[in-house]
């Protein structure tokens, strides 16, 4: 065969496999991937019984343990509002006020905490670039 | 102090300057000594740095708290270790580490290079302080670690808990070593663009720097791992957190460039690849430094906003856009001297394995970036985790296993039946047995096809190293009849690149093992037990024999004594204890700042050999002792005013005893507190992992660097030959001036 045609076949079949490779990797980050809500987001639009991936930051202050279960508030990054949540579960060590977490969580009736799913918190690496409190 | 430290930062800003002047005028009008005075620049500013981090680092050994940033990030009772570590734990203190070590390997290859490459050395001494100039900058203007206070607080904020952990305190530096080593070969790439000499004359220059790059930041990433796994407390070594896949990326890219390398060196091929490579690993060095620092992906698991994100951004601009423009500008000089002649050699597998990196690369950046590129094209930023890296690199890794068994025995140019049968008929056997035994063995991986094919490629692997290394010990005994190991240490010492490479192909072999193993066949347990009580997990009964508790000034911890049987049999017993570091906050009470739960860490009860880890961590809370926490607060808070207010009138001398009598008294209150959680202990949480060949990953890891070491480690004189390379461009002598290239 022709070599300049070889290579031709050659590019076409990696330029084909790249494609299918970058369209699969699309697909799956938004299929895999969890919309994040803020807390300001989750009062307006969240519904009883879903379950939402709420972000934010633990609300200085809020932190109480009852046993196993852990619950705070995570403020909205930009209004000043937070929810409560209710979680059961690995709590990882970083965690800590005024930390930003993730946890997937349920919404319950009006007026109740929001319940976090088991083993879903996550929180930031701890910060090197952040002082730690002051003294 | 604080002002010499400053007057150094400016001063070596200036040399900065003045060095890429001097470099590219000597570059462009073939004058010797300004080239030689760029040089001089790098070792001045090296003097400087070094000058810089020695007075950072005192202030930190002294406790002089008028720098904030020994106060922000130390204290009097931090270790001696972590106090001269915690200079880099700051944005402040990194930027200057990062100053320092660019100046230090910048300073050796151009020492090194100083008889060489006339052209391409002058433009890459410019490319180096220009990295040098920005981060300096970013230093002296935006994040300057000599910044004071007029009035010092009497007492630092100490360190994170977390950071309190010898793997974390070597982590930065190794990393950073690694990221700055990337920009020399970057900068000779940029060097060797710009004058047109692509030969292998740059390469020969920086490939030693490229491998310390990998070296350094492979270790960086293991310790990291290493950090990760016994001191986080969730029981993994990795996460796809974009911290970890910021030094992943540029580590894969020089991965496959020290290894793509070879294709020019011996047959000219592959130039576009290898400039397109390196500059790739110098750019993602940056972008990873800029990761975790600017707060640009602002989601759950970067860390650190600040405002260097702009000059991030438009450094990154301009490295990307100058690449882009060297390689397209420069694309005739980069064609191939030879053409790939078959699927089927050495020269498209070292093309397959670039495309295979390639690809992982992309994957883990576009997964990390995709919150950002979620929220610019729908609004809404959507979060991911493993779930969407695993469906791409788990095949992809297996692909690169197999590559690396395949690359070292198969022929250049084109296989032949010869070959195949020669080469790989006792590693391919040795993987389909290591298959098929794994397949049908009771209780094996069948159910797990990816970690069963990891496993039957790991034995390929390993055979095929073997052989070859059993084939080159019994060629030199043919020649010289040594003993086998005398053969052996010979071998590899008058090929150590060779052998080193595939040292480092069986530690990934090895390494791979591991994580198909830990991660497939892992059992875990979350629990809540009772001095006494009982859980199980994979065969194995975990008991809680007694609960344990530590107070010193420094930390309180609550920990459990835990019995490992199996069938009956003791296996082993493993302490484990949760930490509380005391709180700065004066809201947390006298008492209660010994009990802050958001400032503790833990400590892994761990017990591992090669064949399975137990893992097991407490997560025990001080809750029950609020009662009395809150009532030792009111009584010291009326008592501390009384008598304090009493000391005021005192002498010093009797000032001061009335004070330690009042902090011993209170230090008694908490360790009297403290103990209840060994007299009245109450149900805690556990969690119990068991995970078979975890320690294969440290080992493969170990195995790898060792590979690595010999790879790097300079051939003695009397071995040395001269590398014969297809396109040879280094000159036999120096022209007498450096002549520029007619663009």
């Amino acid at each position: 065969m022709d070599p300049s045609r070889k290579r031709a076949i050659r590019l076409t079949v990696a330029l084909t496999a790249a494609v299918l490779l970058a369209s699969a990797l699309v697909y799956v980050s938004f299929t895999a991937g969890n919309k994040e809500f803020t807390a300001s987001q989750l009062l307006a639009r969240g519904k009883p019984g879903q379950t939402y991936e709420l972000a934010g930051t633990v609300l200085n202050g809020s932190v109480q343990r009852d046993g196993t279960t852990l619950m705070f508030r995570i403020r909205d990054p930009k209004l000043p509002l937070s929810v409560p949540v209710r979680y059961n579960g690995i709590v990882p060590d970083p965690f800590a006020p005024g930390r930003a977490v993730m946890v997937a969580v349920e919404k319950g009736s009006a007026g109740t905490a929001y319940i976090g799913q088991g083993n879903s918190l996550t929180t930031k690496c701890p910060s090197k670039y952040q002082a730690a409190a002051a003294s | 102090m604080a002002l010499i430290g400053r007057a150094l930062l400016i001063m070596a800003l200036g040399t900065a300057g003045f060095g890429i002047g001097a470099s590219i005028h000597g570059a462009r009008t073939g004058r010797r000594e300004w080239v030689d005075a760029g040089r001089r620049s790098v070792y001045a500013l090296a003097a400087l740095a070094t000058i810089a981090f020695a007075v950072l680092e005192d202030a930190f050994w002294r406790n002089d708290f008028s720098f904030n940033v020994v106060a922000n990030h130390s204290s009097t009772t931090t270790p001696a270790f972590y106090k001269l570590a915690a200079a880099w734990s700051s944005q402040e203190g990194s930027l200057l580490l990062w100053v320092f070590l660019l100046s230090l390997w910048s300073s050796l290859i151009l020492f090194l290079v100083r008889k060489r490459a006339w052209e391409i050395t002058p433009y890459a001494t410019a490319v180096l302080l220009g990295f040098a100039a920005f981060f300096t900058s970013l230093a002296a203007f935006w994040a300057n670690p000599f910044t004071t206070s007029a009035n010092p607080p009497a007492e630092g904020a100490g360190l994170d808990p977390l950071l309190l952990h010898p793997t974390m305190m070597i982590h930065p530096p190794m990393l950073y070593s690694g990221y700055t080593l990337l920009t020399i070969p970057f900068a000779f790439a940029v060097g060797a663009l710009i004058t047109g000499r692509l030969g292998a004359e740059w390469i020969s220059l920086t490939r030693r720097f490229a491998l310390a790059a990998w070296l350094f930041l492979g270790i960086g990433i293991l310790l990291g791992a290493l950090w990760s796994y016994t001191e986080l407390g969730w029981g993994g070594y990795w996460a796809w957190d974009p911290v970890e896949n910021a030094a992943l990326m540029p580590w894969l890219l020089i991965t496959a460039f020290i290894h793509s390398i070879m294709i020019q060196e011996k047959r000219g091929m592959l130039k576009v690849w290898n400039v397109s490579l390196v500059l790739g690993a110098g750019t993602l060095s940056i972008l990873g430094t800029f990761l975790v620092r600017s707060g640009i992906l602002d989601s759950i698991h970067a860390f650190g906003a600040s405002t260097l994100g702009v000059p991030f951004v438009i450094l990154l601009a301009v490295m990307v856009m100058g690449s882009i423009g060297l390689i397209v500008w420069r694309r005739e000089q980069l064609r191939s001297d030879a053409r790939l002649e078959s699927l089927l050699s050495r020269e498209a597998v070292f093309l397959f394995q670039n495309l295979v990196l390639v690809g992982m690369v992309f994957v883990i950046f576009w997964v990390t970036f995709f919150p950002l590129i979620s929220e610019a094209l729908t609004g809404t930023k959507v979060s991911v985790g493993p779930p969407a890296f695993q469906p791409f690199i788990v095949p992809l890794a297996l692909i690169l296993v197999l590559l690396s068994g395949i690359g070292p025995i198969i022929a250049w140019r084109r296989v032949t039946v010869a070959n195949l049968r020669r080469n790989f008929a006792l590693p391919v056997t040795a993987g389909l047995v290591t298959l098929f035994v794994l397949l049908f063995w009771p209780g094996g991986p069948s159910s797990r096809p990816f970690a069963l094919i990891m496993f039957a490629l790991a034995g390929f692997v390993l055979t095929s190293v073997v052989q070859e290394l059993w084939r080159g010990v019994a060629a030199r005994r043919a020649m010289t009849h040594d003993p086998v190991p005398l053969a052996l240490v010979q071998l590899i010492r008058r090929n150590r690149r060779r052998y080193g490479g595939y040292t480092v192909h069986a530690g990934l072999a090895v390494l791979l093992v591991g994580v198909a193993a830990s991660s497939s066949f892992q059992h875990s347990d979350d629990v809540i037990l009772s001095p006494g009580q009982k859980a199980h997990v994979d065969g194995y009964t975990i008991r809680y024999v007694r609960p344990v508790e530590t107070v010193s000034s420094q930390k309180i911890g609550f920990g459990a004594v835990l019995d490992v049987t199996k069938g009956g049999k003791h296996v082993t017993t493993v302490t484990t204890v949760r930490n509380f570091y005391p709180s700065q906050n004066p809201a947390d009470g006298l008492i209660g700042k010994f009990f802050d739960t958001s400032n503790a860490d833990s400590e892994v009860g761990l017990d591992q050999n090669l064949r399975r880890n137990i893992w097991t961590v407490i997560n025990a809370q001080p809750t029950p002792l609020a009662p009395l926490i809150n009532k030792g607060n009111s009584v010291f808070a009326a008592y501390a005013p009384q008598v304090m207010t009493k000391a005021a009138k005192l002498p010093p001398g009797q000032a001061q005893s009335a004070m330690n009598g009042l902090w011993a008294e209170r230090d008694l209150a908490v360790t009297e507190i403290a103990r209840r959680f060994v007299t009245h202990p109450w149900p805690t949480e556990f969690l119990l992992i068991v995970a078979p060949l975890v320690s294969w990953i440290w080992l493969g890891a170990l195995i790898m660097g060792v590979g690595g070491l010999i790879a790097l480690w300079p051939v003695p004189s009397f071995a040395r030959r001269r590398e014969r390379v297809a396109s040879p461009a280094r000159p036999t002598a120096p022209p007498p001036v450096p002549v520029r290239e007619p663009v």
